[in-house]
């Protein structure tokens, strides 16, 4: 009750800037509404939104596993850790428009290079989130586990990942929303389809409405997203700990 | 249900265990513990605070390789190992918590262990929903469940009430009666001592020593009260005797 309110709230405000501001500069929601239904109804709605998915997908996908398994071995093993904690502290502090043009430089203005440039760009995030919740498990556990000789497999899937699913959890949302924002700008420099293509084709144009049509369909993905997947599974993998409590 | 191994024979030789200090130098656990357990045996130690009991048990299941010596188990020997603190995954069932180290159980012995350590209603609590009394039980539930050829238990009823433990501590006696299994049982309470062991290990202090051994040949179900008031005074005329207290 109190999301709609905020929602509504976001709306009025937004309409009452639009009055002041004019229409031109600020389209009124209404106008942005009716630019959504028409891109919809176009097809190219779909399938801007659809590209940029993939790619949001796959370079996801790629971060989380490399970064999961990165951080896990750095968690555990100091010298690994002490080897790898240089190129990280460089990879974190790349700015992400330069990962993506020499990307493009390097490998050619190809959907690969779109989707490594995003992916590199995530990977730190989810290697240092991990590597902390692979410092923090319990070793207690690790031994129970050892003196009962549960096969190694076994005690990945229901000792380890338990404890580090706090720490994923976490990671994949700060990751989605950094992977979100970097698409786009992979999209407009070097992409012929996706949101970030159609937000530049429309800035050429100074075409406002149609680049808040885009933000806002946008917006409306990822916040399904969240509240349809990202929620449900996080309540899912802590349901022990509200019964706990 | 699988007998242990019948010529099972558990040796324990720890010429030394020592832990590195702050100081920088080495701080000596435990020295020349020298014994061994015939299949089916109970071992009980007892001993001061910090004489390294802990250590040896950590030592004999295979958790700390860093000692000199040796240990030699039965061939393919299973472990069922019951810690101080129950050290259960909190994240799954105490159904699930046992299956997670006998993943083969079948459904008549595990509601069979369950029912002897009063579980039964407890099969779907998560560990945070459960008294430390009933963690302690699922852990002693985890650790036969395995049917070990070696059961390790530290302190198992430490930190509970007289009652609750005295009731535990005959669920304990009544498994280890059902399907003989050599164990090792570290406490600090003599009445736990002679209520469930074989023989008593007595260790002394700081570098922790095996200075006397107390063997009970009466069957665990057939002692009495006077039988255990005898054996209580023995082997506290033989602490006092080596100056080594439980405490």
């Amino acid at each position: 009750m109190l999301r709609l309110l905020s929602v509504g709230l976001f709306v009025l405000a937004w309409q009452a800037a639009s009055w002041r501001v004019g229409g031109q500069l600020l389209p009124a929601p209404a106008t942005v509404l009716g630019a959504v239904v028409a891109e919809a109804r176009s097809g190219a709605l779909f399938l801007h939104l659809g590209a940029t998915l993939a790619r949001v997908a796959l370079s996801f996908a790629l971060a989380m596993t490399l970064g999961t398994a990165i951080g896990y071995v750095m968690g555990r093993r100091r010298t690994v850790d002490r080897l790898a904690d240089p190129w990280l502290l460089i990879l974190l502090n790349l700015p992400a428009l330069v990962v993506i043009v020499l990307a493009y430089v390097w490998a050619g203005l190809t959907e690969a290079a779109a989707i490594g440039a995003i992916a590199i760009n995530k990977l730190p995030n989810a290697v240092v989130t991990v590597r902390e919740g692979a410092r923090a498990l319990d070793p207690t556990l690790d031994e129970m586990a050892s003196v009962f000789a549960v096969p190694a497999w076994r005690r990945l899937r229901h000792v380890v990942v338990p404890q580090l699913a706090p720490y994923l959890a976490a990671s994949a949302r700060s990751g989605l929303s950094l992977v979100w924002k970097i698409v786009l700008v992979a999209e407009l420099l070097g992409r012929p389809n996706g949101v970030g293509f159609e937000i530049g084709a429309a800035f050429q144009l100074f075409d406002i409405t149609r680049i808040l049509a885009y933000a806002l369909s946008f917006s409306v993905v990822v916040l399904s997203i969240e509240l349809l997947l990202v929620q449900p599974l996080e309540r899912y993998a802590s349901r022990w700990r509200q019964r706990a409590a | 249900m699988r007998p242990a191994g019948v010529s099972a024979l558990l040796e324990v030789d720890i010429e030394r265990k020592a832990w590195a200090a702050s100081a920088g130098d080495r701080l000596q656990v435990l020295e020349n513990v020298r014994f061994t357990l015939r299949h089916g045996e109970v071992g009980v130690f007892f001993g001061p605070s910090g004489c390294g009991k802990t250590t040896m048990l950590r030592i004999i299941a295979g958790l700390d390789p860093d000692y000199t010596g040796r240990v030699v188990r039965p061939p393919h020997a299973r472990i069922g190992m019951v810690f101080q603190e129950p050290r259960l995954l909190p994240w799954r069932s105490v159904d699930d918590n046992v299956r997670f180290v006998a993943p083969d159980i079948t459904e008549e012995r595990l509601s069979a262990l369950f029912a002897i350590l009063q579980l039964d209603r407890h099969r779907t609590h998560f560990p945070g929903e459960l008294s430390l009394g009933l963690a302690r039980r699922v852990a002693i539930a985890r650790a036969f469940a395995v049917e070990p050829d070696i059961l390790i238990l530290d302190e198992p009823l430490v930190s509970l009430d007289a009652r609750l433990s005295a009731h535990i501590r005959d669920e304990l006696a009544a498994l280890v009666d059902s399907r003989p299994v050599t164990t090792l049982l570290v406490t600090h309470s003599l009445d736990e001592a002679v209520r469930l062991g074989d023989r008593i290990f007595l260790m002394s202090a700081r570098p922790g020593r095996i200075v006397s051994e107390t063997f009970i040949p009466k069957p665990r179900a057939a002692r009495d009260a006077s039988d255990v008031a005898a054996i209580k005074r023995r082997v506290e005329h033989e602490a006092e005797r080596q100056g080594s207290v439980a405490t």
